[in-house]
């Protein structure tokens, strides 16, 4: 499997000492170029559980194996998105694009090249120069996901991308979104945490339910409708209302 | 707020200012050597002026301070950043710093003028040191604050710790330091005249300490104004340049 999250867990210390587990024996696989959304009351883990496999937390216990090898700090190889898309406030759009181009051993012009193709494929042609604080949100995430294709990761993480944007702006990035991977050859792996059901429904392979206190994985529903996907349709609604129904479940609990 | 607006605002608090202090002179029944009054004050100001001493006292306290400054912000700010970046060295030497950084630069005067003699170089020395630990401490804390989201995506994108430290840690804490170098201006020019006031034959300091000499009570009264005014001039200026630094680099 390509992703293994072996028996893992994470306790956090409040203020006050006390321990209190986050995320409680998870395991999960997942195979290559695989669309994961993760769905969940908010304070369950979601984000908790992302940073643990981007590298950025250490788990308190198991571990996270990605192409076989243990996981222990950040890599460009898988490349975490943002709700509020973390760009460098100092850099123009191409400069924050660049970033993780710059020390690999590429020429000016291949970093050009490279810079210029995710540009346009986000649809920010004539935006390259502007500072961040001059741009919409759904630009600023589109930066974001133009920073993170830039170095060709094998794994993206998201962490309620969408969550900030407008649902006209929302309906395009997902659009977008699909497209971008689509035409990276290999595939991408994604693993997608949302509150949005039909977004969940929209994107993803497989939607991990999960429940809070402590954070588990409740469920696991296999989306599987016909390609290209579309909205609201008899097959798409009735994924979708399982998903309703799974995470009504865990909220009753 | 209206220019129109603030200009008012700012006129009618300077014009209470002078009208307290002219009531001071009149019902305080002081002789004017004690206090001068305003008018006194303006005209010894405008004879200063057309004497053309204004200018060569001011140009004079100036280069000083600007020298002294700029010096120990800039030791201040290299310091700061290694310190900041390398925190077992900052654990050693914050003591040193904490401990240094409360005695006053006047307290040093008797020594710098043993060093170095009299003249430019204890005025100069002032100035540095009042600039130097505001500007130290502010850098540390600039270094050490950058925010970690920042750093996640440094370490995302796999740069290496240098890369980090110019491309990462020193723009992001551009705007500190902005605020830095402001705060250590507004303590450093409270110690402009200090340094100036033995073994001097120019400067504001020299002004003032000459005219207390020669009795001219309006004279030290004048220094005192334009001490004040290019000090809240040099402030208003940080101000702005601190709220366009902040702006620009806001949002990201
Ligand atoms: N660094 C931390 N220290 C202590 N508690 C934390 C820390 N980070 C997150 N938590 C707690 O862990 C729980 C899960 O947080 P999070 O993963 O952000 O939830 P979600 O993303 O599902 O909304 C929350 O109750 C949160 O308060
Ligand atoms: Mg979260």
């Amino acid at each position: 499997m390509y992703i293994q999250i072996e028996n893992l867990t994470k306790v956090f210390y409040e203020a006050n000492k006390k321990p209190f587990v986050v995320l409680s024996d998870i395991n999960l696989t997942i195979k290559k170029s695989e669309f994961i959304c993760i769905i969940g009351p908010s304070g369950c883990g979601k984000t908790a559980l992302l940073n643990i496999l981007g590298g950025f937390v250490p788990p308190t216990n198991g571990r996270v194996l990605i192409d076989g090898e243990e996981v222990k700090k950040p890599s460009s190889r898988y490349v975490s998105i943002f709700q509020d898309y973390k760009l460098l406030p100092w850099r123009t759009v191409r400069k924050n694009i660049e970033l993780g181009l710059e020390n690999k051993k590429l020429s000016r012009a291949q970093i050009n090249e490279i810079v210029d193709a995710q540009i346009h494929a986000v649809g920010l042609s004539g935006f390259e120069n502007y500072m961040p604080a001059t741009i919409s949100g759904g630009m600023k995430q589109r930066v974001s996901i133009a920073r993170a294709l830039a170095v060709e990761p094998d794994i993206l993480f998201m962490d309620e991308p969408f969550g900030a944007l407008d649902s006209v702006t929302k309906e395009t990035m997902q659009l977008n979104l699909k497209q971008l991977l689509s035409s990276k050859p290999g595939g991408t792996t994604v693993i997608f945490i949302t509150h949005d059901v039909d977004e969940a429904v929209f994107l993803a392979d497989r939607i991990l339910v999960m429940s809070a206190k402590p954070g588990k994985i409740n469920n696991i529903i296999e989306v599987d409708l016909p390609q290209p996907t579309m909205k609201y349709t008899r097959s798409f609604n009735a994924v979708r209302d399982n998903v309703i129904k799974e995470m009504a479940a865990v909220s009753h609990k | 707020m209206s220019y129109l607006k603030r200009f008012l605002s700012f006129s009618a608090s300077i014009l209470i200012l002078v009208v307290v202090w002219q009531a001071v002179v009149t019902f305080g029944q002081q002789p004017e050597f004690l206090m001068p009054s305003p008018g006194r004050v303006a005209i010894a100001l405008w004879e200063l002026f057309t004497d053309g001493w204004l200018f060569g006292h001011v140009w004079v306290s100036f280069v000083r301070f600007i020298i002294g400054y700029i010096a120990a912000c800039a030791l201040a700010m290299f310091l700061g950043v290694i310190f900041g970046w390398f925190s077992t060295l900052w654990r050693i030497v914050e003591p040193i710093v904490l401990l240094l950084k409360p005695i006053s630069p006047i307290a040093w005067l008797p020594f710098i003028m043993l060093w170095f003699g009299i003249g430019d170089a204890p005025a100069i020395f002032t100035i540095a040191m009042a600039s130097f630990f505001p500007m130290l401490l502010a850098t540390v804390l600039a270094i050490n604050s950058v925010s970690t989201s920042y750093m996640n995506v440094a370490a995302n994108f796999g740069l290496t710790r240098f890369q980090i430290l110019y491309k990462i840690v020193l723009p992001a804490s551009f705007p500190k330091l902005v605020q830095g170098l402001h705060s250590a201006l507004t303590a450093a020019w409270i110690f402009l005249v200090a340094g100036e006031l033995m073994g001097t034959s120019e400067g504001l300091g020299f002004l003032i300490n000459d005219a207390r000499q020669n009795l001219r009570s309006d004279l030290i009264m004048a220094g005192i104004v334009l001490i004040g005014t290019i000090g809240y001039v040099f402030d208003r200026f940080l101000t702005l340049v601190e709220k366009y630094v902040s702006k620009k680099w806001g949002g990201g």
